[in-house]
């Protein structure tokens, strides 16, 4: 396993004050925590933050973890030292299970027995639940679909150490569906111990962006491209839908902006959602001698000021 | 590894969950969640605690809440403010895709 310098990652030095590394931990939280960062990859930075700190802010996993010594880098492979954690009694802090299964094999292997020791005095307990979050396609939600999520869920071995392993199951994604819906898969969270239920795994529905759709709620907006005589004059015109293509009719004097409804188009359910076409009037560029005299004839024979609401 | 295929049930109208087992979603302790409820964070249906029925924005509310007073060691009337200014930026963030303009 890859050796882990948690110093480096809050990004302090070896010899620093407990309170430096508390401050240390809160500026790298407000940076990257995933509620209310826009790093791309806050929420791999935030588990790694996490793991550091939940280390070295307690003193006596701090002074295990410091007698493995300076000789390793980070990334090297690495094998605990046996005997490393005598005299050490790690206690009182849910080492790694705050996190859902979020922690490196390098923290579990060192300080997972923890887990172990405080759960084996337990008595009937039911498994926790477990949380995990997928993006599906826009179309998946009109056809329902069935997607691969892969967990890596903490677990304890025959020695009562925790160990996260990975965990993949096929979910099946009902039609219908809206972003930030919950989908509960009982029994799918962590195991019971000593005859107690398993807990449930919660998955968080998210969609990834559409090249055209834009979503709220269960409505859909996509923008319609038209010409400025198919808005001015009203048209018969193709327009998609998630179900294939729709042919739609612009009213006359419509205007750049106005919406379009098509009832129940939108997100199947009950009710469905709708999908709205907003117009966006295109303007042809005069590349031609003739389209230039068009446009010149317009201007000559339209008297228009586009400009009057501004007062000029 | 497993290969079935694995149906859930969607946590809805019909699906909603009970205080005991929101939590176990968060958990956390019965006295946290009815604080939520009580200053307005978390609107279960229901008239008493025995009937609550909550959904899944109210539990991606609490975790969320949680993981703001676990992180960054703050008050639950904090995590609360933080909360709405967060769903604040959400509803604008929805305005703007209605609109059509990109949120950066």
């Amino acid at each position: 396993m890859e050796f882990k310098d948690y110093y480096q990652t809050l990004g302090v030095a070896r010899s620093v004050a407990e309170a430096e590394i508390k401050r240390a931990y809160r500026k790298l939280a407000r940076k990257y925590h995933p509620d209310v960062s826009k790093e791309r990859d806050a929420s791999e930075r935030m588990k790694e933050i996490n793991e550091a700190y939940e280390v070295l802010q307690d003193p006596k996993k701090r002074a295990a973890y410091d007698r493995l010594g300076t000789g390793w880098q980070p990334g090297q492979d690495f094998h605990p030292p046996p005997d490393w954690d005598t005299g050490f009694e790690f206690r009182g802090s849910p080492a790694g299970e705050a996190f859902g299964g979020d922690f490196s094999d390098f923290f579990a292997t060192l300080f997972g027995g923890a887990v172990g020791a405080r759960h084996g005095a337990g008595v009937h307990r039911r498994g926790e639940d477990h949380h995990a979050k997928i993006l599906i396609d826009l179309e998946d939600a009109f056809r329902g679909a069935t997607r691969t999520v892969t967990l890596r869920v903490p677990e304890l071995d025959a020695k009562g150490r925790l160990a996260a392993r990975e965990r993949t199951l096929n979910v099946q994604i009902p039609k219908g569906i809206r972003e930030g819906q919950l989908i509960r898969l009982a029994g799918q969270g962590s195991a019971g111990m000593k005859g107690g239920r398993a807990g449930d795994l919660y998955i968080e529905v998210g969609f990834k962006p559409h090249a055209f759709y834009r979503v709220d709620g269960r409505d859909l907006y996509v923008s319609l491209p038209v010409v400025p005589w198919e808005a001015a004059l009203g048209a018969t015109v193709k327009a998609p839908t998630p179900g294939g293509t729709v042919e739609v009719k612009v009213p006359p004097r419509s205007q750049g902006g106005r919406k379009l409804r098509l009832r129940s188009r939108g997100i199947p359910g009950d009710p469905p959602g709708d999908l709205y076409l907003v117009l966006e009037v295109v303007l042809p560029i005069p590349e031609t001698e003739r389209a230039k005299e068009l446009y010149q004839t317009m201007a000559r024979e339209l008297a228009f000021n586009p400009r009057r609401s501004l007062g000029v | 590894m497993d290969t079935d295929i694995v149906t859930g049930i969607l946590v809805s109208e019909q699906g909603a969950l009970s205080l005991e087992e929101m939590v176990e979603a968060c958990g956390t302790e019965v006295e946290w969640i009815v604080e939520l409820v009580e200053v307005g964070v978390l609107s279960p249906e229901g008239p008493d605690e025995t009937a609550w029925r909550f959904g899944a924005l109210d539990l991606l509310r609490a975790r969320r809440l949680a993981r703001l007073e676990r992180d960054f060691a703050a008050s639950a009337e904090a995590a609360a403010v933080i909360l709405d200014l967060l769903d604040e930026i959400e509803r604008l963030r929805a305005c703007l895709i209605r609109a059509g303009v990109e949120a950066v």
